[in-house]
């Protein structure tokens, strides 16, 4: 951790107030960022807390509807990231937006080639690159194109270009979730190379213990708002935690779900069991079990492995790493058709995305997976269809007007309670949640919390992710923290409190003793 | 972080309210098809005669065989646009089978039954190919379709050396010049083509599947639907029907020219898919509006060219017809 040599350094950037809209939904309410010259500034926040958007605000990519930006003391307008970075704030995205078909010389010096009687002076060019680089100690061939370098290299030649338009404040967007310990390395050295020569980073990231290894300051939002900023060295990771989630650490309150009693004579032997699951660098060393009527729950911060540990149970992706069981025999699922063939069922958090098919029915959606179950011969039996269609239209309560309405005119709730209907037609053993209430409106998500609750009390294995804590807490029966792409605590519902629970999330473990940092 | 959602309300209001755009884009070319009988009942004359069916329903027969494999690539979200070389390849392959440059079988009929079979199946074949290429390697479908569209005719030129194969075998041509019940037969075999299409989209395991890939195929994967083997499957059928459309053409014209045969096809066969409503982005596919949209196209030119309007201009009207239908499409989605 440090901090600038002598006092305070001037104000760079100070955002006030922002207000942003999208189609009459407010994403920023009242965000507010100050950043000092040559400051490393983390910004931090849950997922839609706000914080893409009010870098996209800042960068010219998105209009304010009010709030005020002073860059160097003058007020900043721009209306293009491309302006921004004219005017000397350069943002590096998680994705790397460079041209890998295109020289590294070409990469960096895009948008501002030198010429020499009207032609391209490469000798300059190259020169150039070569110089940018240097600053980094980073010595490579300028000439090759930029695909060939590794990932770690290609942000470098990303922030040589960035620096390139003499930037005075660089915005790192989640620059390391792509990289590996070493390259993290790099990527922090270029980070104090570029404080000491004053200029200015912000920093966002999910990693926390990034935060603290190369930030001075750090700004927390939530909701499109900005609610703590604070000195990385005044403010422990838990608060952090805290802070970003919106709980008060110390204040547990009542009953927040509608899960209800659980009823833990309902739970049987174990089912399921994953040991040192890994896959790259999101999962990297899983263990868990789960058991017949039992509720486990993954709680996490983003990034923390939750959703990619849950694919590769479902064989939506390929483990490359560790043993999972089924039922007592080898499991070790190649594509989703295996894992149902298993038992299992999967609702995505990404509902529309890889959940419903728009275009299709409510009856259509709700037997996809059932398809072959419902048919003789290959020839749909419509009579079945629709006994199972309207039975769980009936059971699970689902708006719609029928069973031909087309599935994207529900609502999300709706929407969820038909993917849910997917896959209980389907009579599964074990079913995956991943954010099952996300989105969705009060009524329908205290539905749902109860007919998980009921499922499982019939013998149902539920592994259900969420980023709520009131429904880790009061949902799940055993509670599993993962940080870093590792499963670092597990706890028993009777013994779990919120306290615990961010703590673990903070920092890998649930000893409360280890609260300070 | 994403953006929060747009809010279903504003997509319920506009559900509601009488779509218009919604209205035409599914009955567009219903009534645009009575328009034109409409217009050359009272304009052309003989119009209303067996004749004028025939002509009409002999002409656009081949590009509904097409057009149905097409419909059926389309809706998993897909385009084959070798469809016309393939017709080039088949209608190449068998003359040289039932003429028995390849194999000297003796009997016509087994000759000619072989010829069929083997063309209609090494287009069928070929039409595999582009299933692989599309799903094992994830090449978009218009530059993997886009190889055998090149090469294809290529092929049929090569296996022809380029000449032109002349010949009068009544046992095969029945295909294309037979007419029982003053039915031509190339209009019986569409007939089935279409009504077996249509009832294994709407009605069977494999036609569901079809549309779930197209309307939503990383959920139709997660659902265990075998998303590579669907994908494999249209490009089969798609050039099994390419394959039968080359024999129905080579048949009628006595003759077959690889430079000539379904030349173009794939842009006739796009086209009638897209006037018939069918979703170009896939998930959404009806078979009887493929048929409807081939008869459109096919009726606008013969009203033109019927009235003393050049084939050249009715070219332009046809160019109108599917811009007008893809618009259509657009606003009722947007």
């Amino acid at each position: 951790m440090t901090r600038p040599p002598d006092g305070p350094s001037p104000l760079l950037l100070d955002i006030r107030d922002i207000q942003k809209r999208f189609a009459g939904i407010p994403a920023l309410v009242d965000a507010s960022l100050s950043v000092r010259s040559g400051e490393v500034h983390a910004l931090i926040g849950q997922n839609g807390a706000g914080k893409s958007t009010l870098i996209k605000v800042l960068t010219g990519y998105h209009r304010k509807d009010a709030g005020q930006v002073l860059f160097e003391g003058k007020p900043f307008e721009v209306h293009s990231p491309h302006q921004a970075q004219v005017n000397g704030i350069s943002t590096i995205y998680q994705e790397i937006n460079l041209v890998p078909l295109r020289s590294v010389t070409e990469n960096i010096c895009l948008g501002r080639e030198k010429r020499r009687y009207g032609l391209l002076d490469w000798n300059a060019m190259h020169a150039e690159a070569e110089r940018l680089l240097s600053r980094f100690s980073i010595g490579m061939d300028v000439g090759r194109p930029l695909g060939e370098f590794n990932t770690a290299t290609q942000q470098m030649v990303a922030i040589a270009r960035a620096i390139g338009f003499s930037a005075r404040l660089v915005i790192m967007d989640e620059p390391t979730s792509s990289l590996d310990e070493r390259e993290v390395g790099v990527l922090f050295g270029v980070i104090r190379q570029l404080k000491a020569e004053g200029v200015s980073v912000i920093f966002v990231s999910h990693k926390l213990d990034e935060l603290y290894e190369v930030c001075d300051q750090v700004t927390i939002m939530r909701d499109g708002r900005t609610v703590r900023n604070a000195a990385m060295e005044e403010i422990g990771k838990l608060e952090l935690v805290a802070a970003m989630l919106g709980r008060d650490v110390a204040a547990v309150e009542g009953h927040a779900t509608a899960f209800g009693e659980r009823d833990r004579s309902r739970i049987g032997d174990v089912m399921f069991s994953a040991r040192g699951l890994g896959a790259g660098q999101a999962v990297r060393g899983v263990s868990f079990d789960l058991r017949r009527g039992e509720i486990a729950g993954f709680a996490g911060l983003l990034g923390a492995g939750r959703t990619e540990t849950a694919r590769l149970v479902f064989g939506a992706d390929r483990a490359n790493a560790g043993e999972m069981t089924m039922e007592g025999s080898n499991y070790n699922p190649q594509r989703p058709a295996d894992a149902i063939v298993a038992g299992m069922g999967f609702c995505t958090e990404d509902r529309k995305g890889e959940g419903i098919v728009p275009e299709m029915t409510v009856a259509e959606n709700l037997t996809l997976a059932l398809l072959p179950k419902i048919s003789r011969n290959g020839v749909l039996d419509e009579q079945r269809q629709r006994e199972v269609v309207q039975r769980f239209i009936r059971e699970l309560g689902i708006k719609c007007s029928g069973p031909n309405q087309k599935v994207r005119e529900l609502s999300g709730g709706n929407q969820q309670k038909v993917l849910l209907a997917r896959w209980l037609a389907m009579n599964p053993k074990l079913l995956i949640l991943d954010e099952p209430t996300r989105g969705i409106d009060v009524g329908a998500k205290g539905e749902i919390q109860r007919l998980i609750r009921g499922l499982a009390d019939q013998g149902l294995g539920v592994l259900m992710i969420s980023s709520e804590l009131e429904e880790i807490i009061e949902g799940a029966d055993r509670i599993f923290v993962l940080r870093d792409g590792v499963s670092v605590t597990e706890l028993e519902a009777e013994d779990a409190n919120e306290e615990k629970v961010l703590t673990a999330m903070a920092h890998g473990t649930s000893a409360s003793s280890e609260a300070a940092t | 972080m994403t953006e929060l959602p747009r809010s279903y309300a504003d997509r319920d209001a506009v559900a509601r309210s009488f779509d218009l755009f919604g209205f035409l884009s599914r009955y567009g070319t219903v009534i645009a098809l009575v328009l034109l009988v409409a217009f050359n009942l009272a304009f052309t004359r003989n119009f209303a005669t067996m004749q004028t069916l025939n002509v009409n329903l002999t002409q656009v027969c081949t590009i509904v065989i097409v057009a149905v494999g097409m419909t059926l690539v389309i809706a998993t979200g897909g385009i084959d646009l070798s469809v016309g070389s393939l017709m080039a390849i088949s209608g190449a392959l068998a003359p040289m089978i039932f003429l028995g440059k390849i194999l000297p079988i003796g009997s016509i009929y087994l000759n000619v039954a072989a010829a069929m079979i083997m063309s209609v199946l090494v287009a069928g074949l070929l039409g595999l190919f582009n299933g692989w290429l599309v799903a094992r390697f994830r090449i978009q479908p218009i530059v993997a379709t886009l190889v055998l569209f090149i090469a294809g005719r290529g092929i049929a030129q090569v296996m022809t050396n380029g000449n032109l194969q002349t010949f009068r075998v009544p046992e095969f041509q029945w295909i294309g010049l037979a007419r029982p019940l003053d039915i031509p037969a190339q209009v019986i075999i569409m007939a089935v083509i279409v009504a077996a299409a249509a009832w294994a989209l709407k009605k069977t395991l494999f036609g569901r599947c079809i549309l779930a890939v197209g309307g939503n195929e990383r959920a139709s994967e997660l659902a265990g639907i075998a998303v590579s083997r669907i994908k494999l499957a249209v490009y089969g059928i798609s050039g099994l029907c390419a394959g039968l459309a080359g024999l129905i053409v080579i048949a009628i014209n006595s003759s077959s020219d690889a430079n000539l045969v379904g030349l173009g096809m794939e842009l006739d066969a796009i086209a009638a898919v897209a006037v018939g409503g069918t979703l170009l982005s896939g998930g959404k596919a009806t078979i009887v509006g493929t048929l409807l949209g081939a008869l459109t196209i096919q009726l606008v030119r013969y009203t033109l060219l019927a009235n003393g309007v050049p084939d050249a201009a009715a070219l332009v009207v046809k160019a109108g017809i599917i811009a007008l239908a893809v618009w259509l499409q657009q606003q009722h989605r947007g």
